[in-house]
């Protein structure tokens, strides 16, 4: 009697293990199917939607020929200087968080808020945006979409430059006071150099992210269907008028949104992996 | 860096007194000085936030008095009428973010568990990759593929799939009735499970990783099978770093607004409870009606909304810090 039962739990115990790994291998095939499937999509639409009009016609009304040059140059001057703003805000604070703030309540608060700030849904940050400012001038802008991404840029870059800036030897820092150099040359020109390949990745990636952001863009950009590059005016960009373009019933908008997303998926591929080769190793 | 060449082997003063003094005190006063501005930016991050929360009350200030708390649970949202409440965008957030969790959770586990004990070696690295890379595709791209791709082949070949075998068990029945349109609260829910597996999945990874390996050999040499060892030593070993990831993707499907907005249909009023219908979810009824909103109660009306949401994702994510803080008090340290 006893043989047969312990051999019943051998095989049972065999048999759950080849379900586990058999349903484990179905999971991985299930994530990488769709990422493939999307990617596939987007190749396929979007590159027979590549053209030269793209980069130097406007957003057209439906039924005509046209491009998407407005957009294309509204993202880039908006997340360039999202960039340009968010970034030394988003260092000096990691710097902070990380040199002289380690412990101590005041610390603790500003890296609780700023993860709260990480993860606020982005549409969040477009309100806060419109309340404050939108509403306070009066009109749409291109400085309110800066504004709402840049504010998505400082929590990215305070949390990397932080941890980076944490993985520093203490030693390098120690042979810093020790030649005699003041605090804040210690760590512009010892440990904020010796991190600086994370940082760059940090910022990388919070490029990479608001390249995509369309929610926060919604009402604070707005879009614009013609050239401007005045940023006191609303401003076109490329999440924007995929999102318009793709909810429409035209033919020829819906193609147009397909190589406005082979554009935005490229880039954001693009600096990821740069990111990656920049530091070598996963972060965030 | 201070080069060490230019100075001299033995650091002796070159210096007069006086000037050493002053150039101590100068050094002093640079230090001071860099430490009052990063701590002047570490407090505007600190301000911003405060300033978000002070901004959405502000907002949604003449909503509340005017509704009061009813708000929460008054189901019509009229705009002519100016009669709003927040139940069907809730309800449309949270059983949206159910469905997709239901479907991530299992997933997830499953592709994290094949990333650090199945594996090759060789494979573990390209195909982390690729789950982090479909971390960084942006919603829209899944709110866009989703409506002119998935859709039509769900509503076609899947739902009614679904309709003919859950369709008729009881309970659960109720939930896949209905015209298989294709938009509604179920492809919502599965395209946002889609976007949230990367981030459950890459967290559960690097909880797994930090279960120390003496642990896990203990087992296999008593005869665990790989399944057992899973299941009875690193799961709950590092079951709180799981919980906080995937109340890191419940925050995520929460306050996303792209993806839904696309597939949800964005419908006020309530039709049902099966998954098949449309309806609506907090980001996705601000990214529609925003703009067009004309009076001052609509918009403070959608504020409002805004501000729940903001309520909902705040406490998600207070939970997971706190999980996640425990872990790494516990045991590993990366999160």
């Amino acid at each position: 009697m006893k043989p047969l039962t312990f051999s019943l739990l051998a095989w049972r115990r065999r048999f759950v293990n080849y379900a586990a790994t058999g349903l484990s291998l179905l999971a991985m095939a299930f994530g990488l199917f769709w990422l493939l499937w999307i990617l596939w999509t987007t190749f396929s639409l979007g590159v027979s939607g590549l053209s030269l009009a793209l980069f130097t016609q406007m957003t057209p009304p439906p039924g005509v020929e046209g491009g998407l040059a407005n957009a294309i140059v509204g993202s880039l001057l908006m997340v360039g200087l999202a960039t340009l703003i968010g970034t030394p805000v988003g260092i000096f604070s990691g710097i902070y968080l990380a040199e002289f703030a380690q412990r101590g309540w005041l610390g603790e608060v500003i890296r609780f808020m700023n993860d709260v700030l990480l993860s606020a849904p982005s549409i969040i940050i477009g309100l806060f945006v419109y309340t404050v400012y939108v509403a306070y001038r009066g009109h749409f802008s291109g400085w309110a979409g800066v504004l709402a991404l840049s504010l998505i840029v400082i929590p990215v870059v305070v949390r990397t430059t932080e941890n980076m800036l944490r993985l520093v030897p203490s030693s390098l820092r120690e042979a810093a006071f020790a030649l005699g150099a003041p605090r804040w040359h210690m760590i512009m020109y010892v440990t904020l150099r010796a991190s600086l390949a994370g940082v760059m990745t940090g910022i990388l990636l919070a490029v990479a992210r608001i390249a995509g952001e369309t929610a926060p863009l919604l009402f604070t950009a707005l879009s614009n269907q013609y050239w401007s590059t005045d940023l006191d005016k609303p401003m076109a960009s490329l999440p924007v008028v995929i999102f318009k373009y793709a909810m429409s019933p035209f033919e020829d908008w819906n193609r147009l949104a397909w190589a406005g997303v082979f554009l935005i998926v490229m880039a954001v591929l693009a600096l990821n992996i740069a990111a990656r080769m920049f530091f070598g190793r996963k972060m965030v | 860096m201070v080069s060490l060449e230019q100075n001299n082997p033995i650091p002796t003063p070159t210096l007069p007194l006086k000037e050493r003094a002053l150039t101590r005190r100068r050094s002093a006063w640079g230090d001071m000085l860099f430490y009052r501005v990063t701590q002047g930016f570490a407090l505007l991050t600190l301000l911003l936030l405060s300033g978000i929360i002070v901004s959405l009350v502000w907002g949604a200030w003449p909503a509340i008095q005017h509704f009061g708390a009813s708000f929460l649970w008054q189901a019509e949202w009229n705009p002519p009428m100016e009669r709003f409440g927040a139940l069907i965008p809730v309800y449309g957030t949270l059983v949206t973010s159910a469905v997709a969790l239901l479907i991530a959770v299992p997933v997830s586990f499953g592709i994290a568990f094949f990333l650090t004990e199945l594996a090759p070696n060789w494979l573990r690295k390209p195909l982390g990759i690729a789950v982090e890379l479909l971390a960084g595709i942006p919603s829209i791209v899944y709110g866009m593929w989703g409506l002119l791709v998935f859709v039509p082949i769900f509503s076609e070949y899947f739902q009614p799939i679904l309709a003919k075998t859950l369709g008729p068990l009881p309970v659960i029945g109720a939930l896949f009735s209905g015209p298989p349109i294709g938009i509604g609260i179920l492809s919502a829910g599965i395209v946002l499970a889609i976007m949230i597996i990367p981030f459950i999945a890459s967290v559960m990874r690097d909880v797994f990783e930090v279960t120390p390996a003496i642990l896990k050999e203990s087992s296999y040499a008593l005869g665990s099978t790989r399944w057992e060892v899973m299941w009875n030593v690193v799961l709950p070993y590092t079951r709180v770093g799981v919980a906080g990831g995937i109340m890191l993707g419940l925050g995520r499907a929460l306050g996303e607004t792209m993806a839904v907005t696309f597939l949800i249909g964005n419908i006020n009023s309530f039709q049902g409870f099966s998954l098949f219908l449309p309806g609506n979810s907090i980001a996705s009824a601000l990214a529609n009606e925003f703009t067009e909103a004309s009076s001052e109660l609509y918009t403070s009306a959608l504020i409002t909304l805004g501000l729940i949401l903001f309520l909902i994702t705040f406490i998600v994510l207070s939970l997971s810090k706190l999980l996640l803080m425990r872990l790494a008090k516990s045991g590993g340290t990366r999160t």
